[in-house]
């Protein structure tokens, strides 16, 4: 070994340390913990906390799934799940997020962010038969924004505009407002690019703490969350209820049933297993 | 309990326990690095490797160290990814592209962990256990390793010699980083993490549909995932996933386990230099920064400003129910503040102000408290850089414990800060310079900018989260990420490495009654101040391109 360069030495070395902390840190540990997870107690849980109806599998409890037609549309007697962007819903191969910005509210080739939260406020509101309105969306579910062309003042503001369109209003949708600053507001030409205007979101007068919670109208982090609010949860109770002929406290107990705290007292926010609570509405 | 008192009970309870364990974590790893003694099977590996245990390395030759082994890891690690369709528990994936696969091996091996793939469609169990994981242990061990170099140099006098890397590399992982992470994955077993060796399984669910349950080893995973300020996630979801973070006490021992390391550290430098106090000067500053950083962070998620946020009631959009907006908030600080990267919601839908902290936090170096070893370095710099600062107000030359900062030490660590500045704003340059790198954006206007801004800032600190909606599996931003991670955590090492071995050559200067005392709270407020300005200054054009022209109307 002598004989080698010092510089082939070092990296034959440092393979072998890579080599060695391989055995140890790449297969020793994670088999000695999966033999510690084969422990009872720790088994089911390291194995992805099942859950079976009548002795077969219908997922984790830990991952959500959606409760809906093979269109997508609600199915009454379930208590629905938040909006998943993982795959087509719910697809844990598929794990993700929407990635959408604070102020994403001009609707491309897809929804904005302030389009779908408008779309799913006005859905859930539809739905549970309450109020869906929310600051800077359209009755028609759509974001509230307008793209309003003209001169610019220092600060990029166009105080006398020449054009007002509501950009995520496609023709031949009546417009929000009917005139901003004076013009007649159009609709959205389908295809047009409207990013020329100064964009311009409308609150609106709807409440600033709208009917249907937030958890209804925004997507989780993994698109896989298998809670909802209790506020959504309870909101949720009459329809579920009436669909399938229980009376609403019989529900509203089984939510209460299926809430968690928050752990310790602090940690987290009460959630409610809408898996857990679903197959404990079908047992009756 | 409304929301709010509990987020702050939250963050109050991770600073008492913080508090409590990094004076015994502290001082156990201060015993790991500087005991004499190699234990059984310490020697075993030293034998298997073939190094001398006992013999001294100056500078170069400890950098040459961690320079091998880095670069054999990144070798062996693109390899294990480019053949594991033949490899076991592959889970029939296909090899993976080839500049994916670079990418990936450099992210790992320099503790950043950015992910241009999906972990659940991409990678088979084996690669994540044999690969990915144990990158997550030794960049770790690497990153501590030259952080106790360079107090070694600190520390002595007259010599060149700066300990071992072999033996440091070894001590930190199999001492510090791996009798930890079996606790912490045991315990997130218990929570709910899977950890098994299962392929996807198809099950039909309740309504008539179906869905794919995956597996995999990955309490062993997140344990160190966390632990080594990695954040490679095993799914592309990362801790927002139920199967890695399936409660929210779990989540409360990820923030914990992810900061501890790098909080005790400071401990381990104040004993090492023979002065508690200067340890706590160090982490004073560390927590005066986070402090600053998480009250931010949390008051703009909590406020919500802005449009969606507004209109959907709370900045919860990309937010985990069984977590809530404050406790994620408290989470995505934690991880930009080390050099981890998980994140456990979609730092792509914060407000943009609550997104603009995140991004700060980075650029600010992580150093508060910063990755396994590379915070409590990158921390050391900022000190000299003040006592330096300092020593020009009163008109005198500088000194850091007992040694001189001269030109040469100056020198070192200048370029040691302008490393990732030229990196984030040449790379994010060069992006937005090209129409194809500027169509990777998901957003657009403002926002789409700190995507690509984000994606420079997280590679070149060597953090790996992401505003995730900018697509990054092209093969520009897999090359030019990859080099801005290697060039950032590399260079900064070469420079460290030398600076350490310039100030363990000199002698000890006596202190008089113009030495700046650096265990006060003055020094602490000079070296936060510094700190900021200097980020300020650096990083305030692109910043207010980005979040601020998004956020400020």
């Amino acid at each position: 070994m002598r004989t080698l360069p010092s510089l082939l030495r070092r990296h034959l070395a440092a393979l072998r340390a890579l080599l060695v902390l391989t055995a140890v840190c790449g297969v020793a540990y994670p088999f000695a913990v999966l033999a510690v997870a084969q422990l009872p107690g720790l088994r089911h849980r390291a194995d992805g906390s099942s859950v079976t109806v009548a002795g077969r599998a219908v997922g984790s409890s830990l991952i959500g799934q959606s409760f809906t037609d093979k269109d997508g549309r609600p199915l009454k007697q379930y208590f629905q799940s938040r909006i998943s962007n993982a795959g087509d819903g719910y697809d844990p191969t598929a794990t993700a997020a929407s990635n959408l910005g604070p102020e994403d509210v001009v609707d491309t080739r897809t929804d904005s962010l302030l389009t779908r939260v408008c779309a799913a406020s006005l859905a859930v509101g539809r739905l549970e038969g309450v109020d869906g309105s929310r600051p800077f969306c359209t009755a028609d579910g759509r974001g509230a924004v307008l793209a309003v062309f003209g001169p610019r003042d220092r600060t990029g503001e166009v105080v006398r505009p020449t054009r007002v369109v509501s950009v995520n209003q496609a023709c031949p949708a009546k417009p929000f407002l009917v005139v901003y600053r004076g013009v007649r507001v159009e609709c959205a030409a389908r295809g047009a690019d409207y990013s020329a205007g100064r964009i311009v979101p409308i609150r609106g007068d709807a409440p600033a703490r709208p009917v249907v919670p937030t958890d209804a109208v925004t997507g989780s982090g993994s698109g896989l969350d298998p809670h909802i609010s209790v506020a959504w949860a309870r909101l949720q109770a009459d329809r579920v209820a009436r669909a399938r002929g229980l009376p609403v406290a019989r529900v509203l107990h089984l939510i209460d049933v299926h809430t968690t705290g928050r752990a310790f007292g602090f940690m987290g926010e009460p959630s409610v297993d809408v898996l857990g609570l679903n197959i404990a509405l079908d047992r009756g | 309990m409304n929301p709010t008192t509990a987020g702050i009970l939250f963050l109050a309870s991770l600073i008492v326990a913080l508090a409590v364990v990094h004076v015994p974590l502290g001082d156990y790893m201060h015993r790991v690095y500087t005991g004499t003694k190699h234990n059984a099977v310490e020697r075993g590996v030293y034998r298997l490797v073939g190094v001398d245990a006992d013999a001294e390395q100056r500078w170069p030759v400890y950098l040459r160290s961690v320079l091998a082994f880095s670069v054999v890891s990144v070798l062996f690690l693109y390899a294990f990814q480019r053949v594991q369709s033949h490899l076991p528990w592959s889970l029939g994936f296909a090899n993976v592209p080839d500049h994916v696969a670079w990418n990936t091996a450099v992210s790992f091996v320099t503790n950043t962990n950015w992910q241009a793939y999906a972990g659940e469609s991409t990678m088979g169990h084996l690669v994540q256990m044999a690969g990915l994981a144990v990158q997550n242990f030794v960049s770790a061990a690497v990153g501590m390793a030259v952080a106790v170099a360079f107090v070694r140099g600190l520390v002595r006098r007259r010599t060149g010699d700066l300990g071992n890397f072999w033996v440091d590399l070894v001590r930190g992982t199999v001492r510090v980083l791996l009798p930890i992470a079996v606790v912490g994955a045991v315990v997130l077993v218990a929570g709910g993490t899977v950890q098994n060796l299962a392929d996807p399984h198809t099950v039909p669910t309740l309504t008539g549909g179906t869905q794919t349950i995956t597996g995999g080893p990955v309490a062993s995973q997140e344990a160190i995932k966390e632990l080594g300020t990695n954040g490679g996630g095993f799914f592309n979801a990362n801790s927002a996933h139920p199967f890695e973070n399936p409660t929210a006490w779990t989540n409360w021992i990820e923030i914990f386990l992810l900061l501890v390391i790098a909080f005790s550290l400071p401990r381990t430098f104040g004993r090492m230099v023979g002065q508690k106090r200067q340890g706590y000067a160090i982490v004073a500053v560390m927590a005066v920064l986070a402090l600053l950083s998480v009250t931010a962070t949390m008051t703009a998620q909590g406020v919500h400003h802005g449009t969606v946020p507004t209109a959907a009631g709370a900045a919860a959009e990309g937010t985990e129910q069984r977590f809530g907006v404050l406790d994620s908030a408290v989470f995505a600080t934690a991880t930009t503040l080390t050099s981890t990267g998980a994140v456990d919601s979609a730092h792509d839908s914060y407000t943009s102000l609550g997104g603009a902290a995140l991004l700060l936090n980075m650029m600010v170096g992580e150093v508060a408290p910063g990755g396994t070893g590379s915070g409590l370095y990158g921390m050391l710099i900022l000190a000299i850089i003040t006592v330096f600062v300092a020593g020009l107000m009163v008109g005198r030359t500088p000194e850091y414990l007992g040694k001189k900062i001269g030109a040469r030490e100056m020198k070192l660590a200048s370029l040691y800060f302008l490393v990732t500045p030229v990196i984030v704003l040449t790379g994010a340059a060069v992006a937005m310079a090209f129409p194809g790198p500027r169509g990777a954006m998901l957003n657009s206007g403002p926002h789409g900018f700190s995507e690509v801004l984000y994606a420079f800032t997280s590679a070149a600190n060597n953090n790996g989260s992401a505003f995730a909606g900018i697509t990054v599996n092209t093969p520009f931003y897999d090359t030019a990420l990859g080099l801005a991670m290697a060039l950032g955590r590399f260079l900064p090492m070469i420079f460290v490495l030398a600076l350490a071995g310039s100030l363990a050559a000199q002698g000890a200067v006596p202190a008089s009654a113009g030495t700046l005392p650096t265990h006060r709270p003055q020094f602490v407020g000079l070296v936060a101040g510094v700190t900021l300005v200097l980020v300020a200054l650096t990083f305030f054009p692109a910043l207010a391109l980005g979040p601020l022209a998004e956020g400020i109307h």
